[in-house]
């Protein structure tokens, strides 16, 4: 591929001058991550794309947030859905900090317990779960006690 | 001083366990301690269980305490459309403990959230009934006079039956257990549960029927096979019979061998068994009452 055709495939979602880029999103996944991360109620300016090539993913998205940045808490929450997630923090057009999103050691909200018997499927609850094993990803639900493998998670 | 909810069996230390036998011991050298006096016991049933209902409501009544509540979920606000948490918040400004049976997976540990007064769960659909567990334990020191070094069988339905999995977690954190399981293919441990033990350190052997090696256990603990439990109808047709334990299987067992069983039984004793010293399903269900007395008076630090 051309130099020039690269650049313009990179410039299809336009570079900030500071704030937070996240990386490396299944395309599939982008919207659940912007509603974890609450994007959808931000007054930052935010541009994002979805289905881009990617030699990993296959399809990837991207989020750029400006004048925003989070604590590590608020973006493990994605590490569920976004497992290779990178970000990179970015004050003046320049990378001045990368990170990777790390399975938390407990899970509140975000995921549906997959037990349909489970008090948290039938009343509004928050869901809760422990994090038991982080690969593959196995949650044990605070209230019914029952694992949530990876293969059966639904975002709420 | 913090709450002391009973929601699950983990939620006890070893210490706590043994002191629930102690106490035990005590109510039923005593079974009428008015410990409970000018108290009021919610007894909240969601769903009828007519066993464990009238162990606790005998219990308190033993303990001189007082009950409100409700015998199933139809006689509740339940059916006016009445959330968990409502109920809870409600009944839990009345009285001092609150007793609860619920279809729902969870709901117990919820009510704890809710509740300001302790919760005692007497089952959360599938997942928990931890006095069950602690009438088990109970049955079993009165027989063994040890939780230590004792091997256990436990028989029938493993893969669903809760009863099995709590007193598993339980007799685990006593010195030396062995575990046998005797199940149909496809009602064996989950495996979370012998990962657990193997992580132990703890001895545990499966077979798919009785054999010889009953001689060699301590207490065989009986459960149902449901038939709704499998999914090709065959399969149980073919496995009804290989579980029910009869009189002649009891003669080269151990004289302190004992048999239990949480109840109801269907035919999985045979009902020659009954007669054998070796039953004890009857009075283990008898010694429900003083641990739920026993669990009750720890709960609200009354000894």
């Amino acid at each position: 591929m051309k130099e020039s055709i690269k650049k313009k495939l990179k410039l299809k979602v336009s570079a900030i001058s500071s704030g937070t880029v996240i990386d490396h999103i299944p395309s599939k996944n982008l919207f659940k991550v912007i509603s974890i991360l609450e994007l959808d109620k931000t007054d930052n300016m935010i541009t994002f794309g979805a289905n881009l090539d990617s030699g990993k993913l296959g399809s990837k998205a991207i989020i750029k947030v400006s004048n925003q940045f989070f604590e590590d808490d608020d973006i493990n929450r994605i590490a569920l859905i976004a497992p290779h997630a990178k970000l990179n923090i970015i004050r003046d057009y320049e990378v001045v900090e990368k990170k990777v999103v790390e399975v938390p050691d407990a899970v509140v909200g975000i995921v549906k317990c997959f037990n349909p018997k489970c008090i948290t499927n039938n009343e509004r609850i928050t869901t809760s779960f422990d994090v038991i094993s982080k690969e593959p990803l196995d949650l044990k639900c605070k209230y019914c006690e029952k694992i949530t493998h990876e293969d059966q998670m639904v975002i709420k | 001083m913090e709450k002391k909810d009973l929601i699950s069996i983990m939620d006890y230390s070893k210490e706590e366990y043994l002191r629930i036998m102690e106490l035990a011991a005590d109510f039923e050298k005593t079974p009428n301690q008015k410990l409970l006096d000018g108290k009021v016991v919610a007894s909240l049933f969601f769903e009828p269980s007519t066993r464990t209902r009238l162990s606790f409501e005998t219990a308190i009544n033993r303990m001189g305490g007082r009950i409100v509540g409700f015998t199933d979920a139809g006689s509740s606000s339940v059916t006016k459309g009445e959330t968990l948490h409502d109920t809870i918040k409600m009944v839990s400004h009345y009285s001092d403990l609150v007793v609860m049976r619920h279809p729902l997976e969870g709901s117990a540990r919820y009510a704890a959230e809710v509740s300001d007064v302790p919760i005692i769960n007497a089952g959360d659909g599938a997942n928990q009934h931890p006095t069950q567990t602690l009438l088990d334990m109970y049955s079993i020191i009165k027989t063994q006079k040890t939780l230590d070094n004792l091997n256990i069988f436990m028989v029938g339905d493993l893969k669903y039956g809760r009863t099995v999995h709590s007193l598993l977690m339980a007799m685990s954190q006593f010195e030396n257990p062995i575990f046998n399981f005797i199940a149909p293919e496809e009602l064996q441990m989950p495996k979370e549960y012998k990962m657990y033990l193997r992580e132990k350190g703890i001895r545990y052997f499966e077979h798919k029927e009785f054999t010889d090696i009953i001689s060699e256990a301590d207490i065989v603990y009986m459960t149902r096979v449901q038939k709704e439990r499998f999914s090709d109808p065959i399969e149980y047709e073919k496995v009804k019979n290989v579980y029910i334990l009869k009189n002649e299987m009891l003669e080269n067992t151990k004289p302190n061998m004992r048999i239990l069983h949480p109840l109801p039984r269907v035919n999985e004793i045979h009902t020659d068994v009954d007669q054998n010293e070796k039953a004890y399903y009857f009075t283990q269900a008898l010694n429900g009452v003083f641990t739920r007395e026993a669990i009750i008076a720890h709960t609200l630090n009354l000894k």
